[in-house]
């Protein structure tokens, strides 16, 4: 088991780092009366974490006996009717989906999927809830149309059903729905916060940790505490025990991106940017977002530049970003953005050295 | 669930008379109750001022509950309004004709039906244009209420045919008033400052400030003070957004693009910060007009961009570091674009 499922606190009392959201969050599931939720903050900070410790504070243990299933609905759209599959993550008293996997018809998964759950009330035993949990992910990627369907249902079927929803962004998710929720900001823990836990993992893995070398972990980790516990068993794995001039391995694609980022400013010519071009492929084939990839990009390009010419990057490296969103393949646009870097580098190199 | 019930639902007032502060559409209202006479009606003006209440409250007066199912139609966004409902469901219910009813308590139920098209402004034209004989044909049985935040975007058509009234956002005062009203009613305790607080965060959007006032009741209990009401609202820290300018000032864009980096770990919205850098930006003494136009324009750009779904961090940071050349009157061209 890697260490990141296996030190995942599992009820909101073992929650390390939002204490206080997790306190408040169990004052709310003991007062039996649970709103909608909507969980938002950047990735690795702890949102899945939550989320699941909630689940099982409203329904004990048995929401951690999950199955996986891939599952179609047959949903009637007007005049023809269409099948989506999804894979879902259930127990008896909650389902996880993700609704934007089904691409521009994840209206109908919100319309077909909320139903479902609402008809199939569970049995009122003793010590039960009256109601089911629905876990939507990513939904700040749902289309507009959803978003507005999502938001009838929410009413409609809130006597029997109630949604949790986790974001990356709230702003892209509409007002009409954040006003609906409880909005729960979870931000990145601090790196202190992620050195306490790596050294919780180290104590109770028995390793010898030296000083300042959990510390540089979590420097790298960028506030990404998944990140940090993954990079932390890399390191064990490769050399242990740890010594402090041992180097921290970057992330592969990070690397990548870094040699991509010093191809460009040695040499800015078609030629050179038919060879970024593949190796940009390369990425975006293995599953790089791409918004990641121009993110980490500039990054490392800003890094080598001189002050002047960094607003002008950052505001295409803006420009590009929205028209990729805009458009249909990425590699168009993040090609344009090193294309329009290098005639800016090339001619600032031309003014300043003639 | 009874205790899950929403308090906006919970204290919408109930008759004309209760609405606070708009006291045009109140004077014209209580006179129809009177006299059982009543025009088409446009209600416009910002969310939470109180035009769906005041629209559902005269509907209900003036039918009471035991007729108001049948003489009733209530429709918003969330129903399906294309051109067919337009021509299929509303045309069905507006032709159907109803008399004169004494009712118990003395009023006249006037022989007319109405029909509550809210968010009025999200129709498509042609599904207005197709209202417009609708209205005029069967204008003795049905009056219409068209309800909607942006006037312009209703057809000149529609509008002419209808008694439009203009809501008003609520002052601080009156919303105060109805905040702390609900608080007692509730068993909640509320300082001032969180209670000015509450009215400069929610904008004169009652419905706003009484949801933020629910849902920190329901996190930190009866006792609520500003910060609670800050971080249930999703707005902005005052000094995370002055942390951001100062950056802008500083001139150093490795120091503004750590502080974006910071701002976006901690997970606030982007969105948000926008609008609440523009209301900083419009305050601030010590910039010139032409530099406060500048950076709005950007402020609007990048907000478009956030809309269609592009990356926080870069569009922020293109925001910062177009400021900051704006606070040090760098030229707004770039140098070295071909």
């Amino acid at each position: 088991m890697l260490w990141v499922d296996k030190y995942r606190p599992k009820t909101l009392d073992h929650v390390m780092v939002h204490t206080d959201i997790a306190h408040n969050l169990k004052k709310l599931v003991k007062e039996q009366d649970c709103p909608h939720l909507l969980f938002y903050g950047p990735s690795g900070s702890g949102k899945k974490t939550l989320i699941m410790a909630v689940l099982r504070q409203m329904f004990g243990s048995g929401a951690e006996k999950v199955k996986v299933e891939n599952r179609t609905w047959k949903v009637d759209a007007g005049s023809r009717s269409l099948d989506i599959e999804l894979t879902t993550l259930s127990s008896a008293n909650h389902i996880e989906i993700s609704p934007s996997d089904a691409g521009f018809q994840d209206r109908y998964v919100v319309q077909e999927v909320i139903k479902e759950m609402a008809k199939n009330r569970p049995i009122d035993t003793k010590g039960k809830k009256g109601f089911k949990v629905l876990v939507l992910n990513d939904v700040d990627k749902l289309s507009r149309e959803a978003q507005h369907s999502l938001r009838r249902t929410m009413e409609k079927y809130s006597a029997y059903c109630r949604l949790i929803l986790c974001c990356n962004s709230s702003s892209r998710v509409t007002e009409a729905i954040r006003s609906r929720c409880l909005n729960v900001r979870i931000n990145a823990p601090s790196e202190e916060q992620i050195l306490e836990v790596l050294e919780l993992i180290g104590r109770k893995e028995e390793l010898q940790l030296p000083a300042g070398f959990a510390a540089r972990i979590a420097e790298k980790s960028n506030r990404n505490l998944r990140r940090a516990i993954l990079t932390f068993e890399t390191c064990r794995v490769q050399q242990y025990p740890f010594t402090n001039k041992q180097t921290i391995p970057p992330m592969d694609w990070e690397e990548h991106i870094s040699e991509i980022a010093s191809d460009i400013m040695k040499e800015q010519s078609p030629k050179r940017l038919f060879l970024v071009r593949g190796k940009i492929y390369d990425l975006l084939i293995n599953c790089i977002p791409p918004e990641m990839v121009l993110k980490r990009l500039l990054h490392e390009l800003l890094r080598k530049l001189d002050a002047e010419l960094k607003h002008e990057v950052c505001h295409w490296a803006a420009y590009y970003e929205h028209r990729m969103r805009l458009g249909q393949k990425a590699i168009f646009h993040i090609e344009a953005f090193v294309a329009k870097f290098m005639s800016i580098y090339k001619s600032f190199l031309i003014a300043t050295f003639g | 669930m009874q205790s899950s019930q929403q308090w906006v639902e919970k204290y919408r007032p109930r008759q004309v008379k209760d609405v606070a502060y708009q006291e045009e559409v109140v004077r014209v209202l209580t006179n129809t109750l009177e006299t059982g006479s009543c025009p088409h009606m446009l209600f416009y003006g910002p969310p939470g001022t109180g035009k769906t209440t005041t629209a559902l409250a005269i509907a209900r007066q003036l039918f009471g509950p035991e007729l108001y199912k049948s003489r009733v139609l209530e429709l918003n966004a969330s129903d399906d309004r294309g051109i067919n409902v337009v021509r299929t469901k509303i045309k069905d219910f507006a032709a159907v004709a109803v008399g004169t009813v004494k009712r118990k308590n003395g009023y006249l139920c006037p022989p007319f039906k109405i029909i509550v098209l809210d968010e009025a402004d999200s129709m498509t034209e042609d599904a207005q244009n197709a209202l417009r004989r609708t209205m005029e044909t069967y204008s003795k049985v049905t009056r219409f209420f068209f309800i909607c935040n942006y006037v312009s975007r209703i057809i000149e058509p529609l509008a002419s045919r209808c008694a439009k009234f203009r809501f008003k956002p609520l002052s601080e005062e009156i919303m105060s008033s109805r905040i702390l009203y609900i608080c007692k009613e509730e068993g909640l305790c509320l300082d001032a400052k969180a209670l000015s607080t509450l009215s400069s965060i929610s904008h004169g959007d009652l419905r706003r400030a009484i949801t933020y006032l629910q849902s920190a009741a329901r996190l930190f209990g009866s006792s609520i003070s500003s910060e609670n009401l800050i971080s249930v609202s999703g707005v902005v820290p005052e000094k995370v957004v002055e942390a951001v300018l100062q950056a802008c000032r500083s001139g150093n864009f490795d120091f503004a693009n750590k502080e974006v980096n910071n701002f976006i770990a901690e997970g606030y919205p982007a969105s948000q910060m926008l609008t609440q850098l523009f209301e900083a930006i419009v305050e601030e003494n010590d910039l010139s007009d032409e530099q406060k136009a500048r950076i709005s324009k950007k402020l609007g750009e990048a907000d478009k961009c956030l809309v269609d779904g592009a990356d926080e961090y870069l569009q922020l940071l293109d925001v910062v570091s177009n400021t900051m050349k704006a606070f040090s009157n760098m030229p707004e061209e770039f140098a070295y674009e071909c």
